[in-house]
């Protein structure tokens, strides 16, 4: 994994500060060639990986990066799934079982199963879960995909129901059919690493809100710091600007401090704003690098 | 331990049974729901003990309290059978679909001593928090006009195959959306004793209103609009804000941030100056042991814990609180149709546009 993951939140109407600001850049962002600039910008800075949604309007992003290869030679996509707003809102409009169907294939045993509204069994649910990611995973065809994650909406509910298994059963799947690394978004850290071992994943890649106020850590910034110090996982930080309620190095010095921190994941509209957060991350990095124990004790 | 059963694992069923299930102090016992395939689901890999009936589900299990997220029409009569049991209820929004239940099951509450919540979580999200703790300290000064807006992507298409589209199951923006903004209305500003202008709208549902538009009289003489629409795809989720001016200042509440602009007089109350300040969800936010969707979940559900145990039969969102919006919402409903009071007179103006336009 590459130690700076370019987001996408800011090109789909998405701010935990501001309405007015998301809505601002749902328009800024409404044609392509607009996003397509921005995350040129971060290419250009040296950030070749985008941690995206799987949006319908992320089909057209990789349509753009399917026709221009040779521009892109090394870009990766790590796409996050489902975008769950899809699904809620189908739920809502048809209710639940019309809503699975309608993401599923319409042939198949399974369709026609959940049609005649009969109970589903333990390998259903498996089989469902795997056509649900491969929907997911179309639009990526023929793109680099090397980790996939499922968002915190699905993992936490999972985790909350208790229904862990899925959660190897996506893992599994991940593995088998597109050589991926499943990775595992969630507001709740330590509740899922305990999980995850359960489970026997290891050394799993796990996203979670990392900043000095301890924004949405659920289990709280102790239970945080103390599971990224002691526990076996790869951790990427995410909201490391709790939407930016935190200045830019005073975030970053926070998340760089902690070297088992693997990677970062941040979204920006502008090439200035995107060279300095790439800028201060290879900054502190460096600073680091060198002489290990002050760093720390000053940290 | 509180011992729980749910009724209803729809979307807000299932969200309830994560968050019960994962409190530290409640011990989720069993569940009720009519569909097959997601009980068996459940019971599979998770051991819940699954029921298809709801008067079997109390009947066969030692429960403390009940969570029920059934469609609307379905709570009164629930909720009856549980209070009669005496178990204590955390009920879905809208409470009920006709005040007279509602009267009752509150009298009934308050007879058993039970503790009652309705599922109105904005009355847990910081910043609206936040707006009703300035409002209520008097910084605005004497209350003029309070608006409530919510607007969403839930109806975008002419068909609809759930009970939300069907008037008689509780459907339609009335009362299974326009209920949080109302009852915004009332958390911040208090019930409003007449409504007036009321505009019930259908964009594409059939059988219920997609919008609903109204005034709302305050008993101190201010003035509050409605403004609701869940047929709004400009929006990628619900989104609602609330807005208050008063004889010192004005301020604007959402889901992320508290607006407040006070002038000079309003500045007196502690920790307050005049012109703009804005608080953020960041910092408005208490944190809770477990996150999904949005802390006002966990929040409400922790609240019902507290009350249960503390006894407190009092407490936000109860449901002699959530009884003031259903009231609000059947206002509003008995205006459905009857029209914009009209000047008997020929108008003026109208005659002279004709002329311009003929």
């Amino acid at each position: 994994m590459d130690r700076v993951l370019f987001g996408d939140n800011q090109f789909f109407g998405v701010n935990h500060m501001s309405e007015e600001k998301a809505r601002a850049q749902a328009m800024r962002f409404q044609e392509l060639p607009a996003i397509v600039e921005v995350l040129d910008a971060a290419y250009q800075e040296g950030i070749r990986t985008f941690m995206c949604t799987t949006h319908e309007r992320v089909g057209e992003l990789c349509d753009h990066f399917r026709a221009h290869r040779e521009r892109y030679p090394d870009y990766v996509f790590y796409p996050c799934m489902p975008y769950a707003h899809k699904y809620a809102n189908a739920v809502t409009e048809v209710g639940m079982l019309e809503a699975l169907r309608k993401f599923l294939p319409d042939e198949g045993a399974l369709g026609a199963m959940l049609k005649a509204g009969m109970a589903v069994a333990s390998k259903d649910v498996r089989a469902i879960l795997q056509l649900l990611v491969d929907a997911e995973m179309k639009m990526f065809h023929g793109l680099a995909t090397p980790v996939i994650f499922v968002q915190n909406v699905v993992t936490d509910l999972l985790l909350g129901l208790g229904m862990k298994q899925a959660l190897g059963y996506f893992a599994e799947h991940v593995r088998e059919r597109y050589g991926a690394e499943p990775g595992f978004i969630t507001m709740n850290l330590p509740r899922l690493l305990d999980v995850l071992d359960e489970l026997g994943i290891d050394n799993p890649i796990v996203c979670a809100n990392i900043n000095k106020i301890g924004f949405r850590m659920c289990g709280g910034i102790e239970a945080y710091e103390k599971a990224i110090a002691t526990r076996r996982f790869r951790p990427i930080a995410m909201s490391v600007l709790a939407s930016g309620a935190i200045a830019p190095r005073e975030a970053l010095e926070y998340v760089c401090g902690q070297p088992e921190i693997q990677s970062i994941v941040f979204g920006a509209s502008s090439r200035a704003n995107i060279r300095h957060t790439k800028a201060l991350i290879d900054e502190l990095d460096a600073q680091r690098a060198r002489p290990r124990r002050p760093q720390l004790a000053a940290a | 331990m509180i011992r729980i059963g749910l009724a209803g694992l729809g979307k807000m069923g299932l969200s309830h049974l994560a968050i019960f299930k994962t409190h530290p102090e409640v011990e989720v016992v069993a569940a009720c729901d009519p569909s097959a395939y997601l009980t068996d689901a459940l019971a599979r890999f998770t051991g819940l003990k699954c029921y298809s009936d709801f008067e079997r589900m109390l009947a066969q299990e030692a429960l403390d309290a009940v969570v029920i997220s059934t469609p609307s029409r379905l709570h009164a009569a629930m909720v009856e059978q549980a209070l009669t049991r005496g178990l204590h209820v955390f009920c879905e929004k809208p409470f009920v679909l006709d005040v007279r239940d509602g009267e009752r099951l509150v009298e009934l509450a308050d007879a058993n001593e039970r503790v009652t919540q309705v599922g109105y979580h904005l009355r847990f999200v910081g910043a609206f928090q936040e707006a009703a703790r300035v409002f209520a300290c008097g910084a605005l000064g004497k209350l003029h006009h309070v608006r409530a807006e919510a607007y969403g992507p839930v109806v975008l298409r002419a068909k609809g195959a759930t009970w939300r589209a069907a008037k008689s199951e509780g459907g339609g923006a009335l009362y299974d959306y326009a209920c949080h903004a109302i009852d915004l209305m009332n958390f911040l500003a208090g019930p409003p004793d007449s409504v007036g202008g009321a505009a019930l709208e259908s964009l594409f549902s059939r059988d219920v209103e997609d919008a609903v538009y109204c005034t709302l009289y305050y008993p101190g003489g201010a003035t509050g609009q409605l403004s609701v629409n869940w047929s709004d795809e400009s929006f990628r989720k619900m989104s609602t804000k609330i807005s208050a001016w008063g004889a010192n200042g004005r301020l604007v509440a959402d889901r992320q941030e508290c607006q407040l602009y006070l002038r000079e007089a309003g500045m007196t109350q502690a920790g307050m100056r005049p012109g703009w300040s804005v608080r953020y969800t960041t910092e408005l936010t208490d944190e809770v042991w477990y996150y999904l969707r949005g802390e006002e979940y966990s929040a409400q559900v922790n609240y019902f814990v507290r009350s249960i145990q503390q006894g407190r039969t009092n407490g936000t969102n109860s449901f002699r609180s959530a009884l003031e919006a259903d009231r609000v919402a059947a206002l509003i409903s008995a205006q459905r149709g009857a029209g914009p009071a009209r000047d008997p007179r020929p108008s003026q103006a109208k005659s002279r546009w004709a002329r311009i336009f003929s």
